[in-house]
């Protein structure tokens, strides 16, 4: 039987349950590995050839090489292990996070100082079809 | 005998930390957010107060634990921990000291209560144990007591439930009780409040759903432990869900009695998250 999954019909949200960690052991194990800073330098140098040393699939070696963070979510990856690769570039964490949004950081980060996105219409995938028809 | 005082709640941002780190704490954006600790600073440094030993509930953020190891609860019973270096370089804080003897005592009183802990013997900690110290405590030459880490996974879904947390907050209680050493404890709750760090929903914040759960783990913790998984996620943020680490101290206190609110506050925002802070006495 199934597990119940309550958390699919939640619209702009990827939860890491265990399932996308199995999915995404490798780009996490990847970033994780991002914490040493002689691999931060070797990545820097080749990206190509230091994702070629990991077990990923090429779609997702492509999604990393794109900074594409939402591919990389439903590729099994996590926003934690995620930031590394941001740190690697450089990136402020609200960089990324707005990056995500289809957000400028500096529209993202007046959102949050204007006290956030609204939980209003951002419930339920439904929720929001609707408004867009 | 050993003794919980008092519970301490509060998010752990690192941009927080890297706010006071890098001299930014009078800086218009960052002066509301430390403005609300100016309490906690002068609570703790009084004696009364003052606690002997912090068990300080919290959760590693893919840094001593990568997805090799996901311990649900993790039990730190080193002498020392050192603060990790999360990706730029360790935070410029103190080393954290343990108790190797209280968190072993814990430990084995504890898993006889059904709860099965990790035990950790090295392990770095991250900003998730390292900012609730420096907004408790600014920047000592060293912490001012001794730290027992407690690491939850609310990483890798799904996360304990939180009846599951209140009632190890409970097991906690007796385990402290049970100690022979006259020692001061608090158990702090770290984490939260509403925030998403992910995806397309990034941003999200619920000011009045964080109120009103507050209002709750203060009255009626019961009902605040209640409180099911995908409500954390729908209406506080995916990472919202770390507010089920706040259930473990709230489960610590005293039953039956209310406990004081000795200090309430709550702001919006620290980066991407809604910072909220607690601290309850017992009496």
């Amino acid at each position: 039987m199934a597990l119940d999954k309550p958390y699919k019909d939640i619209p702009g949200t990827t939860i890491f349950d265990a399932d996308m960690s199995r999915k995404g052991y490798w780009i996490n194990q990847f970033c994780m590995s991002l914490m040493k800073a002689e691999n931060r330098e070797r990545f820097k140098a080749n990206e190509r050839a230091y994702l070629d040393e990991w077990p990923l699939t090429e779609e997702q070696k492509q999604a990393l090489l794109d900074r594409d963070l939402n591919r990389c979510l439903a590729l099994g990856g996590n926003i934690y292990f995620l930031a590394k690769l941001g740190a690697t570039d450089g990136k402020s964490f609200q960089y990324m996070a707005a990056s995500m949004t289809g957000m400028t950081q500096e529209e993202y980060a007046q959102m949050m100082l204007n006290g956030g996105r609204s939980p209003e219409g951002n419930r339920y995938l439904d929720e929001q079809t609707g408004e867009k028809q | 005998m050993a003794k919980v005082t008092a519970s301490v709640y509060t998010s752990h941002v690192p941009a927080i930390g890297a706010a006071l780190d890098n001299g930014k704490a009078n800086e218009p954006y960052w002066k509301p957010v430390f403005d609300g600790y100016e309490f906690s600073k002068k609570w703790i440094a009084d004696p009364e107060n003052k606690p002997d030993v912090v068990f300080l509930v919290y959760n590693d953020h893919a840094t001593a634990f990568s997805l090799e190891l996901i311990p649900t609860f993790a039990i730190g019973t080193a002498a020392e921990f050192q603060p990790a270096d999360e990706g730029w370089g360790p935070r410029p804080v103190p080393v954290v000291k343990g108790d190797p003897e209280f968190a072993a005592h814990i430990a084995q009183s504890v898993i006889q209560d059904d709860f099965d802990l990790t035990i950790v013997n090295k392990m770095d900690v991250d900003h998730g144990l390292t900012v609730p110290l420096s907004l408790m405590c600014g920047q000592p030459e060293e912490w001012p007591f001794k730290v027992i880490p407690f690491a939850v996974n609310v990483v890798q879904y799904p996360v304990p439930s939180g009846r599951r947390c209140y009632m190890l907050g409970k097991a906690i209680r007796k385990a402290i009780e049970s100690y022979d050493k006259d020692l001061k404890v608090q158990v702090w709750g770290t984490g939260g409040m509403s925030h998403q760090l992910q995806g397309p929903r990034a941003g999200l914040i619920n000011r009045d759903w964080d109120n009103e759960w507050l209002d709750k783990l203060i009255e009626d913790p019961e009902a605040a432990a209640a409180t099911p998984h995908i409500d954390y996620v729908r209406e506080a943020g995916s990472e919202g869900i770390e507010l089920v680490m706040w259930l473990i101290a709230r489960g610590a206190m005293s039953e039956g009695a209310k406990p004081k609110v000795a200090h309430r506050f709550y702001h919006v925002p620290a980066s991407n998250t809604a910072v909220g802070h607690l601290i309850l006495e017992n009496i």
